[in-house]
C-alpha cells in the first residue's frame, strides 16, 4: 500500500491528467451545454500537468514495479504532449464554434489521447507501451472522424482505423517474439539480454515488427500512405495534434525502445532505420512539391521531418537522441503554429486550403503572414529559427556515426523542401490578391500562436534552453 | 565595456533601428526613412571606430569577442577581424546608407518592411565577415538570405518572383553542402589527439591541413561550391543576372557591392587555409573557370541591350579577377583580390545607383531608349564617366590597382605555373573598355532625343541628395587609385601570412598554418 501511494505520488503529471480527464467526462455527462466547462477543465488540466512535468524533470525513477518511468525522459515528453494538447484545445475551440459543432467529448478525447501519449513516453515495459499506444490511437480514431457529416472525415477515420488496427497486430506480434527470445517485456531485462540475443532470427524478426509499427505511427516511408489522406480529412486542429503530439509520442516510444532497451549502434537495425530515414526525406519532400492542398503539403512535410528525426535514431548516439528531443519540442511549436494559422483562413466547406488562397495575404493580415512565415522558414530549416538547429543536431549525429551520406541526403532534400515552404511565403508576400481571414482569430488562440512564434525564434537563437533540459536523463 | 564590444555593436546595431521601426506606423514615411538611413549611418560611424582602432602591425584577429553559446556542441559566439574583414565590413556599412539614400524616393509601397529588411540584411552581412566560428558564420550566411529574398521578391521588377526563388535555391543548395562539410570537419577535429568536436575556425586551421588529400578534396569541393555560387563563378552564375536585374536599386547595390564578396571572402578565409592540399589540386580548374568567367562575362555584357543587365554581367567578369588573384596565391595576387573586392563594391555599387537614378526618371533601362543624355544631364554624365573609367581600370582610379595587382600576381605565380592565365585575363580588361565605353557612347553621347523626352519623360539633372551620395564613392575611387597604400597596408599581413602558410603547406612543412594564434 505504501509503495502504491508513493508510486502514484511520483506519477503526478500522469495521474493528475487522468483525474482531470475523468472529471471532465463526468461534467460532460451531467447535462447539456457543458462544453465550455469541459474545455476549461481540460485546459487547466494540461497546464497543471505541464508544470508538474517540468518540476519532475530532474528526478528520474521507475515506478509501479518497473513498468513506468517518471521524471526525466518521460517528463520532457510530458511537457511536449501537454503543450501540444493545450495548443490543440485552444485551436479546437474557435474551430468547432465556427462550425457550430462544439461538443465536450472532443476536448475530453484530446485529454485522453495526451494521457496515452504520456504512457508511451513513460513506458519501460513493452506492455505499458502497447497500452499507451492503444489509449492514444482509439481517441484519435474518433477525433479524426469527428465531423461525421463530412465524407472526407469518414474516409480518413476509417483509413486510419483500419491501418492502425493492422499495425497494432504487428506491434503485438513483435512484442510476443521479443518476449519469446528474452523471456521478459521489461526494457531493463531486454537491454541486459540484448548482446546475447541481438543476432537471433526470432529477436530480429520481432524488432523488425516493432520498426514497422513505429514507422507507421511516425508516418515514415514506406508506411506513410495513410498520412496525407488522414491529415486532409481530419479537423485542422486534430491534424495539428497528430503531426505534433502523436508524432512525438511515437518517437518517444521509438527512441525508448531502440536507444533505451536495444543498443543498435552500428547494427543491421540501424541500417534499416537509416534507409527508412533516407526514403522518408526523399519521398516526403519530393511529393510535397506537387501538392496544392496545404494540409496535404504539410502531411508530406511531416513525413519528411520524420525522416530527419529517424536519422537521429539511426545514428544511435548521444547527439542523435538530444537532436530528436530538441527537434520534436520545436517541431511541435512550429507545426502547431502553422496549422493554427491555416485553421483561421480555412472556410467551413473545406475551401481556402490551397496555395492560391493565400495570394496577397501579407497585405491584408501582415501580422498573421509574418507569423506563418516564421513557422515556414523554421520548418525549412533556415537559421536563425529553431528548425535549423534541430536539423543541425541530427545531421551532426549522423556524421558522427559515420552516416555522412544520410546527412547529405538530408541537406539536399532540405533544398527541395525550401521550394514548397517558400511557395507559400511567395504567395503571401509577392503575389497580389485579397486573401484574408473571415473573422479575426480568437484572442487566446492568437496569443498562443504568437507565443509559439516567439519561442521558435528564441530556441533558434538560444537552443541551450532546451538542450540543457535534456542532458540529465538521456538513454545513451 | 563599449570599446571591448565595438565589433558586436557594429554587427547588431542595425537591430536597434529595426526595433524603432517596428514602433512607427507604416504611413509615417518620413520618420521611417530617417530611422532607416540614420541607423545605417550610425552603424558606419561605429565601424569607423573599428577602422581607426585596427592595428595593421598586429598579425592576428583583433577586436575578438568570445562567449560560450551552445555548450554541449562546443559552439561559441566568436567574432574578430583582420585586415580583409575590416575592409569588407567598412565597405558594407559604407554602402548600406548610400544605397538607402540613393533610393530615397524609389520605394513607394511597404516602405517600413523594406527598411527593416535592409537593416536585417546589414546585420547578416557584417556578421558573415566578422564570424570566427563556422557555426556562427553559417547562421549569418543563411539568415541573410531571408531579407534578400523579400527585397527581390516584393520590391523587384517584372520577373521578381522567379529571380527571388532562383536566388534563394541556388545559394541554399551550395551552402547546405557546406554545412555537411563543416560538420565533418568538426568531427575530424574530435578524432585528433586530445581534440574535441569544434567549429572554432582558429582551432580548425590546425586540423584541416593535416587531413589526407582525399578527405580534403571532398570538403574543399563542398566549401568551394558554396562560395563559387555566391561569387558567382562560371558556370554557376546564372542566378546573378536575374537577381541583379530584378532587384530594386538598393538591393542590386548590396547584392553586387557586398553579397558577391562573401563568396570570394570565403575562398580566402576558409577554402585555402583549411584545405591547402586540395586547393593546389583544384587551382588549375578554378583558375580556368575564373578566366573563362572574365572573358565570358565581358563578351555577354557587350551584347546586352539593358544597362542594368550589362552591369550585372560585368560583375561576372570583375569577380573572375578576384578568384584568379586568390588562386595565384602570391602576395600581389591576394592583395589584388582583396582590393579588387572593395573596388568592385564601390564602382559596381555606384553603377547600379546611377542606373537606378536614371530608371527612376525614365522608367526604362534600354540602351536604345537613350542618347545624348550628356547634354541634358551633364552632372550625371560626369559621374557616370568617372565610374565607367574606374570600372574599366584606368590608371589613377581604383580599378586599375586591383586588376594590375591580380595580373601581376598571377603572371609570376608558381602555383598557377603558367603566364597564359594572366594573358587571357588581360583581354578582359580590353573587353571591359569596349562594353563600358560603347554603352557610354550610346547612352550619353550623340544627338538628344526629339523633344528631350526619354521613355516619354522629361529628365532633370541630379539632385543635391543624389550628388551627395555619389561624391563619397568617387572620393574613394580616386583615393584608392592614387594612394592605395592606405588600404593595402591593412591587408598586407593577411596576404603575407596566407602565402607563407600555403607555400609551407606545399613543401609539406609541419607547421602548415604558421603563426595562427591560439584562442
Amino acid at each position: 500500500m505504501e509503495t502504491l501511494v508513493a508510486d502514484i505520488w511520483r506519477s503526478t503529471p500522469l495521474v493528475l491528467l487522468t483525474l482531470v480527464g475523468l472529471i471532465a467526462l463526468l461534467v460532460e455527462g451531467s447535462g447539456k451545454g457543458r462544453a465550455a466547462a469541459v474545455y476549461w477543465i481540460s485546459l487547466v488540466g494540461t497546464i497543471a500537468s505541464f508544470v508538474l512535468s517540468f518540476l519532475s524533470l530532474n528526478t528520474e525513477e521507475a515506478a509501479f514495479n518497473d513498468m513506468i518511468l517518471q521524471g526525466g525522459y518521460a517528463a520532457f515528453f510530458g511537457m511536449i504532449f501537454t503543450a501540444s494538447a493545450f495548443g490543440t484545445l485552444i485551436l479546437s475551440r474557435s474551430y468547432l464554434r465556427r462550425l457550430h459543432t462544439e461538443r465536450g467529448e472532443f476536448y475530453v478525447l484530446i485529454v485522453f489521447a495526451a494521457i496515452g501519449m504520456m504512457l508511451m513516453a513513460s513506458a519501460i515495459d513493452l506492455i505499458i507501451l502497447f497500452l499507451g499506444i492503444e489509449v492514444m490511437s482509439i481517441c484519435l480514431y474518433v477525433l479524426v472522424g469527428f465531423l461525421r457529416t463530412k465524407l472526407t472525415a469518414n474516409e480518413s477515420a476509417l483509413k486510419y482505423f483500419l491501418l492502425g488496427a493492422f499495425t497494432t497486430g504487428f506491434l503485438l506480434y513483435g512484442i510476443a517474439l521479443i518476449y519469446g527470445t528474452v523471456g521478459s517485456t521489461s526494457f531493463r531485462a531486454i537491454s541486459a539480454a540484448f548482446p546475447a540475443v541481438s543476432n537471433q532470427p526470432l529477436f530480429l524478426l520481432g524488432a523488425a515488427m516493432l520498426v514497422i509499427a513505429f514507422s507507421f505511427k511516425v508516418a515514415a516511408v514506406p508506411f506513410h500512405m495513410w498520412a496525407p489522406d488522414v491529415y486532409e480529412g481530419a479537423p485542422t486542429p486534430i491534424t495539428a495534434f497528430m503531426s505534433t503530439g502523436t508524432k512525438a509520442a511515437a518517437f518517444a516510444a521509438f527512441v525508448g525502445v531502440f536507444l533505451g532497451a536495444f543498443q543498435i549502434a552500428g547494427s543491421k537495425l540501424s541500417e534499416v532505420i537509416a534507409l527508412a530515414a533516407a526514403a522518408s526525406m526523399i519521398i516526403g519532400n519530393v511529393v510535397a512539391i506537387s501538392q496544392s492542398n496545404l494540409k496535404r503539403m504539410l502531411a508530406y512535410s511531416s513525413i519528411a521531418h520524420a525522416g530527419y528525426m529517424l536519422s537521429g535514431i539511426s545514428a544511435a548516439n548521444r547527439e542523435g537522441e538530444t537532436g530528436i528531443l530538441f527537434y520534436l519540442a520545436t517541431y511541435t511549436l512550429m507545426n502547431l503554429g502553422a496549422f493554427g494559422v491555416l485553421s483561421w483562413v480555412e472556410q467551413k466547406d473545406d475551401t481556402k486550403l490551397t496555395f492560391d488562397d493565400y495570394a496577397g495575404f501579407s497585405a491584408q493580415q501582415p501580422f498573421l503572414a509574418a507569423l506563418l512565415s516564421i513557422f515556414l522558414f523554421s520548418l525549412a530549416g533556415i537559421p536563425p529559427f529553431a528548425g535549423f538547429f534541430g536539423k543541425y543536431y541530427v545531421f551532426l549525429a549522423a556524421v558522427k556515426a559515420d552516416l555522412t551520406w544520410l546527412a547529405i541526403i538530408g541537406v539536399l532534400t532540405s533544398v527541395v523542401s525550401v521550394y514548397y515552404y517558400l511557395r507559400l511565403v511567395m504567395m503571401m508576400y509577392f503575389q497580389p490578391g485579397g486573401a484574408t481571414v473571415e473573422e479575426p482569430p480568437a484572442q487566446m488562440a492568437f496569443i498562443a500562436v504568437t507565443c509559439a512564434a516567439i519561442l521558435v525564434v528564441l530556441f533558434g537563437i538560444y537552443p541551450s534552453l532546451i538542450v540543457d533540459l535534456t542532458k540529465e536523463f538521456l538513454n545513451i | 565595456m563599449l570599446t571591448s564590444n565595438i565589433l558586436s555593436l557594429t554587427i547588431f546595431f542595425p537591430l536597434v533601428g529595426v526595433c524603432a521601426l517596428l514602433a512607427v506606423k507604416k504611413d509615417n514615411i518620413a520618420p521611417i526613412k530617417w530611422i532607416g538611413c540614420g541607423t545605417s549611418l550610425l552603424t558606419f560611424f561605429i565601424s569607423l571606430a573599428l577602422y581607426f582602432g585596427f592595428d595593421p602591425n598586429i598579425n592576428e584577429f583583433q577586436f575578438r569577442e568570445k562567449a560560450i553559446w551552445i555548450e554541449q556542441l562546443n559552439i561559441s559566439y566568436f567574432v574578430g577581424i583582420d585586415g580583409m574583414s575590416l575592409l569588407l565590413i567598412v565597405l558594407t556599412t559604407f554602402l548600406t546608407p548610400l544605397a538607402l539614400l540613393g533610393t530615397w524616393d524609389s520605394i513607394t509601397h511597404r516602405l517600413k518592411e523594406y527598411m527593416i529588411m535592409m537593416l536585417i540584411l546589414e546585420v547578416g552581412m557584417v556578421g558573415v565577415f566578422a564570424a570566427l566560428d563556422l557555426f556562427l558564420f553559417y547562421v549569418f550566411w543563411e539568415a541573410m538570405l531571408i531579407p534578400m529574398y523579400f527585397i527581390i521578391g516584393i520590391w523587384g521588377g517584372q520577373e521578381r518572383i522567379y529571380a527571388a526563388v532562383k536566388f534563394f535555391l541556388f545559394t541554399l543548395f551550395g551552402s547546405l553542402l557546406m554545412l555537411v562539410a563543416i560538420l565533418v570537419l568538426g568531427y575530424y577535429a574530435s578524432t585528433m589527439p586530445g581534440g574535441a568536436f569544434t567549429t572554432d575556425l582558429l582551432a580548425l586551421y590546425q586540423v584541416g591541413p593535416r587531413l589526407a588529400l582525399s578527405i580534403q578534396t571532398w570538403m574543399f569541393l563542398a566549401f568551394a561550391l558554396s562560395f563559387a555560387i555566391k561569387v558567382p563563378l562560371f558556370p554557376l552564375h546564372t542566378w546573378l543576372p536575374d537577381a541583379h536585374v530584378q532587384a530594386p536599386t538598393a538591393g542590386s547595390v548590396i547584392l553586387a557591392g557586398v553579397l558577391l564578396k562573401m563568396g570570394t571572402y570565403g575562398l580566402i578565409r576558409f577554402c585555402l587555409p583549411l584545405f591547402p592540399d586540395a586547393s593546389f589540386k583544384f587551382t588549375p580548374l578554378l583558375s580556368v573557370l575564373a578566366v573563362i568567367g572574365i572573358i565570358y562575362g565581358a563578351l555577354v555584357a557587350m551584347v546586352q541591350t539593358d544597362i542594368k543587365k550589362l552591369v550585372a554581367y560585368s560583375s561576372v567578369s570583375h569577380l573572375g579577377f578576384v578568384v584568379l588573384g586568390t588562386f595565384a596565391m602570391t602576395e600581389e595576387g591576394i592583395q589584388g583580390a582583396i582590393i579588387q573586392m572593395v573596388n568592385h563594391g564601390l564602382s559596381t555599387g555606384a553603377l547600379f545607383l546611377l542606373v537606378g537614378m536614371i530608371y527612376d526618371r525614365t522608367h526604362t533601362r534600354m540602351i536604345s531608349d537613350f542618347g545624348g543624355l550628356a547634354k541634358v544631364m551633364p552632372v550625371y554624365a560626369t559621374f557616370f564617366m568617372m565610374i565607367t573609367l574606374s570600372s574599366i581600370g584606368l590608371p589613377g582610379l581604383n580599378g586599375f590597382v586591383g586588376e594590375f595587382l591580380v595580373l601581376l600576381g598571377s603572371f609570376k605565380s608558381k602555383f598557377l605555373a603558367s603566364y597564359w592565365y594572366a594573358i587571357f585575363a588581360a583581354t578582359g580588361v580590353i573587353f571591359a573598355a569596349v562594353y563600358m565605353l560603347w554603352m557610354y557612347q550610346r547612352v550619353m553621347l550623340g544627338p538628344v532625343r526629339p523633344d528631350g523626352l526619354y521613355g516619354g519623360h522629361k529628365v532633370n539633372d541630379l539632385t543635391r541628395r543624389e550628388i551627395a551620395v555619389l561624391v563619397p564613392i568617387v572620393l574613394f575611387v580616386v583615393w584608392i587609385g592614387v594612394y592605395p597604400n592606405t588600404f593595402l597596408s591593412k591587408t598586407a599581413p593577411v596576404a603575407k601570412q596566407l602565402v607563407q602558410s600555403m607555400e609551407s603547406a606545399r613543401q609539406g612543412g609541419q607547421m602548415r598554418v604558421a603563426d595562427v594564434p591560439q584562442p
